[in-house]
C-alpha cells in the first residue's frame, strides 16, 4: 500500500481498525471530533460498534462494559472530556480490563481553548481518576507515530490488562501528514476466557467488579497492579535520541509536538557548530528515567532544558530522574501558542551564553 | 403414601448464599422474581447482570450467572457496552433510586431513549439505603430522612422523581411498567411484569424497564409490616402502579 496523506485524527480512526478495535464509544469535543466522524463512516463497514454516548462519562463506561464482555474497545476525546472520562479510567483499571483511551489535548484549565496544549501531562501520568492506579501513556510526534502507537497501544493493553493512554495535541490531531500502514495488522487476539462476562455456558460464573471490602484482598490486588506498573518500567520504556552522541552541550527534553519543533531549532544550532542534542521520551509513563539520566550526566552536557506547552509538567519527572546532578532550566508555552524554533534557538543561545556554544 | 415432591426450591438462577440486606427488605423477594424469570425462559447461561452501586452492589453474590458491577449510576451504559457487542446475549441492570434516579439519570434516559436492547430492574424504596437513609430523588414530601429532617419540603427538593412516568414520556418505543411487591398479589403481578420485559429482550424488540416500589424497614425506622402498609399508603398512590408504555401498543401522535 502506498503512503497515504492523512490528518492525524483520521489516521487515529484508521489505526484502530487496522489493530482490531471492535467498539468505539465516543462524545463530540474539539479538537479531535473527526476521529469519531472517521469511524462513524468507518466502523459499520468492518462489522464493529459505534455509539455516540451521550456524555464522556457514558462513553468511557461503555468501554467498561464491552472490555469486560471480551472486545477490543477505545475512546478519544480532548482535555475536558478526558477529565469526565477519570471515573471510567479508575474502575477500568481496578477491574484490570484491556482499554484503550486517546487524549488529544487543548489548551486548559476549565474550558480553556481548543489550540494545541501539553498541559494534561501531569493528569496523564500521575493520575486522572482516583486510587492507586497507572495508566501506560504513549506521546506520539508525528501522524506515522501516531499510527504505529495507536496499534502498539492496544497490543500494550492486552499484554498488562490494563489501560493504556495515548496523548497527542491539536497540533497532531489536526496536521495532515504522509502515513504508512504497510506491514501493519492486528495483534494477537487476547484470550479472554477466563474472565470476560459473556454468558456462563459451562462454566462458573464470572464477576468483574472493583469493590473489595477486604483490605487483605484489595492489598493484594494494588500490590498485583503494582507488579504490573514494576513490569511496565522494565519492558515499555521508549524514547529518542537525537543527536546526542557527538558531546553536546546542552540537553534539550521535549515531547510530542514541542519535539518537533526543537528538532528544527537544534538542527539550526548545529549549522552554526552549537552543540545540543534532544531527549524525546515517546513513553511518558513509564519515564525514561535511565535513558535521561545517561544523557544528561554526559561530561559534556552542562545544563538541560525542558521544553513543554505548559508551564511545566514533564519537567517535574526530569527533575525526578536527574536527582539535581544537572541545572535544569524550562520554556514553556502556553494558551494554545505553539513556541517558534527562533524562540528555542534564541533560548538555547541564552543559556549557553557568553558567545560559548560554536561561533557567534 | 405418594413419593413427596418438591414444590418450592431455590432457583438455578440463585446462588446458595446468605442475604446481607436487612430483615424486611424486599431486595430479596426482587432478586428471587428476577432468578425465576431467568430459570423459567432458560436465560441463566446467557445473561449478563449489572449490579450498580447502593444495597444491592453485592447482587452477584446472590445470581449465579455473570455480572459486571457499574460505577454509580452507569450501569446502563455499561449495559449498552455489553449488548452492543454481545447483541445475542441476555443483559439486565439492577439498580436502586439513588444509583438511576440521581446520579444514573442521563445513563437511563438516553439507554431508554436509544432504544438499547436491555432489561432494567429498578428497585425504588424512596431513600439511600446504603449510605444509611439520606433523601433519595424518589423520597416522598414530607418524609423524614437522615439528609432532610424535617422532612421533605417540595419547594426545596421538588417533588418525588416517578422514572417509570419520564421515561413512558419517551418516542422510542419501550416496555415501561410500574409494580410492587409489598402483598402476595403484588408479588405475582411484579413477576409478570419482569417475564414480560425479559420476553421482549429475547424478541429484540425494545428496551424494557420494570419500576419496583419496594420497602426500606431499617431507614424507615419501622417494622416490616408496618413498612408495606406504608408503601401502600403513601407511596403507590404518588407512584401509581400500572403499565406505563407497551411495544405493542403504537404511541398516541
Amino acid at each position: 500500500m502506498a503512503k497515504k496523506l492523512m490528518k492525524g485524527n483520521e489516521a487515529i480512526g484508521e489505526a484502530a481498525i487496522v489493530a482490531g478495535a471492535q467498539a468505539y464509544f465516543c462524545y463530540p469535543i474539539t479538537p479531535q471530533t473527526e476521529v469519531a466522524e472517521y469511524l462513524a463512516k468507518r466502523m459499520p463497514e468492518v462489522g464493529g460498534v459505534f455509539v455516540q454516548a451521550e456524555s464522556e462519562l457514558a462513553a468511557s463506561q461503555m468501554i467498561f462494559g464491552a472490555a469486560a464482555a471480551g472486545a477490543r474497545a477505545f475512546t478519544t476525546s480532548s482535555s475536558p472530556g478526558i477529565s469526565l472520562m477519570g471515573e471510567a479510567m479508575s474502575y477500568i483499571a481496578a477491574a484490570e480490563l484491556p482499554a484503550v483511551f486517546i487524549n488529544i489535548i487543548r489548551c486548559g484549565p476549565g474550558l480553556g481553548g481548543i489550540l494545541p496544549s501539553q498541559g494534561d501531562y501531569l493528569q496523564a501520568t500521575k493520575g486522572g481518576g482516583h486510587g492507586d492506579y497507572r495508566f501506560l501513556v504513549l506521546a506520539p510526534s508525528t501522524v506515522q507515530e501516531t499510527v504505529d502507537l495507536t496499534i502498539e497501544a492496544f497490543r500494550l493493553a492486552d499484554k498488562y490488562r490494563n489501560p493504556v493512554l495515548l496523548i497527542g495535541d491539536g497540533l497532531i490531531g489536526q496536521m495532515m501528514e504522509p502515513v504508512d500502514f504497510e506491514g501493519r495488522g492486528a495483534p494477537p487476539t487476547l484470550d479472554t476466557s477466563a474472565w470476560a462476562t459473556t454468558g456462563c455456558v459451562g462454566r462458573e460464573p464470572h464477576i468483574v467488579k472493583t469493590l473489595f471490602l477486604d483490605p487483605n484482598e484489595l492489598e493484594r490486588r494494588n500490590r498485583k497492579m503494582r507488579d504490573k506498573y514494576e513490569q511496565m518500567k522494565r519492558e515499555e520504556v521508549r524514547f529518542e535520541a537525537y543527536l546526542c552522541d557527538d558531546a553536546p552541550e546542552l540537553l534539550v527534553a521535549a515531547y510530542g509536538t514541542t519535539a518537533r519543533v526543537v528538532r528544527t531549532a537544534i538542527d539550526r544550532l548545529r549549522e552554526d557548530g552549537v552543540k545540543v542534542g534532544m531527549f524525546r521520551p515517546i513513553s511518558v509513563f513509564p519515564f525514561p528515567d535511565e535513558p535521561v539520566r545517561q544523557l544528561a550526566f554526559q561530561p559534556s552536557v552542562r545544563s538541560v532544558l525542558v521544553v513543554e506547552m505548559s508551564m511545566g509538567q514533564m519537567l517535574e519527572d526530569v527533575e525526578r530522574a536527574l536527582q539535581g546532578r544537572r541545572p535544569i532550566h524550562f520554556y514553556g508555552r502556553g494558551g494554545g501558542n505553539v513556541p517558534a524554533p527562533e524562540e528555542l534557538v534564541r533560548e538555547c543561545r541564552r543559556l549557553l551564553g557568553n558567545g560559548q556554544g560554536g561561533r557567534p | 403414601m405418594s413419593e413427596p415432591t418438591t414444590i418450592f426450591k431455590r432457583p438455578a438462577s440463585m446462588r446458595d448464599a446468605f442475604t446481607h440486606y436487612c430483615p424486611g427488605c424486599t431486595h430479596g423477594v426482587i432478586h428471587r422474581l428476577i432468578a425465576e424469570t431467568l430459570d423459567e425462559l432458560g436465560l441463566r447461561e446467557r445473561t449478563i447482570g449489572i449490579a450498580p452501586v447502593g444495597c444491592s452492589v453485592l447482587a452477584y453474590n446472590y445470581f449465579y450467572c455473570d455480572f459486571q458491577e457499574a460505577a454509580h449510576g452507569r450501569a446502563p451504559a455499561l449495559a449498552t457496552g455489553i449488548k452492543r457487542v454481545l447483541p445475542d446475549r441476555i443483559v439486565f441492570t439492577y439498580q436502586g433510586d439513588g444509583d438511576l434516579a440521581s446520579i444514573g439519570t442521563a445513563e437511563i434516559l438516553h439507554a431508554a431513549n436509544r432504544g438499547e436492547k436491555f432489561t432494567t430492574v429498578f428497585v425504588n424504596n424512596a431513600v439511600y439505603g446504603m449510605t444509611g437513609g439520606q433523601m433519595a430523588p424518589t423520597t416522598m414530601p414530607n418524609q423524614v430522612t437522615t439528609t432532610c429532617p424535617r422532612g421533605r419540603d417540595v419547594n426545596l427538593a421538588g417533588w418525588p422523581f416517578p422514572v417509570a412516568d419520564v421515561l413512558a414520556q419517551l418516542r422510542t418505543p419501550a416496555y415501561v411498567e410500574r409494580v410492587a411487591v409489598h402483598t402476595p398479589r403484588h408479588i405475582i403481578n411484579a413477576k409478570r411484569a419482569i417475564k414480560q420485559a425479559f420476553r421482549y429482550q429475547m424478541e429484540g424488540r425494545c428496551y424494557s424497564f420494570i419500576e419496583v416500589l419496594s420497602t426500606c424497614p431499617t431507614n424507615w425506622g419501622k417494622t416490616p409490616a408496618e413498612a408495606c402498609k406504608w408503601l401502600d399508603e403513601v407511596m403507590v398512590p404518588y407512584f401509581k402502579l400500572g403499565l406505563k408504555k407497551s411495544p405493542d401498543r403504537p404511541p398516541v401522535e
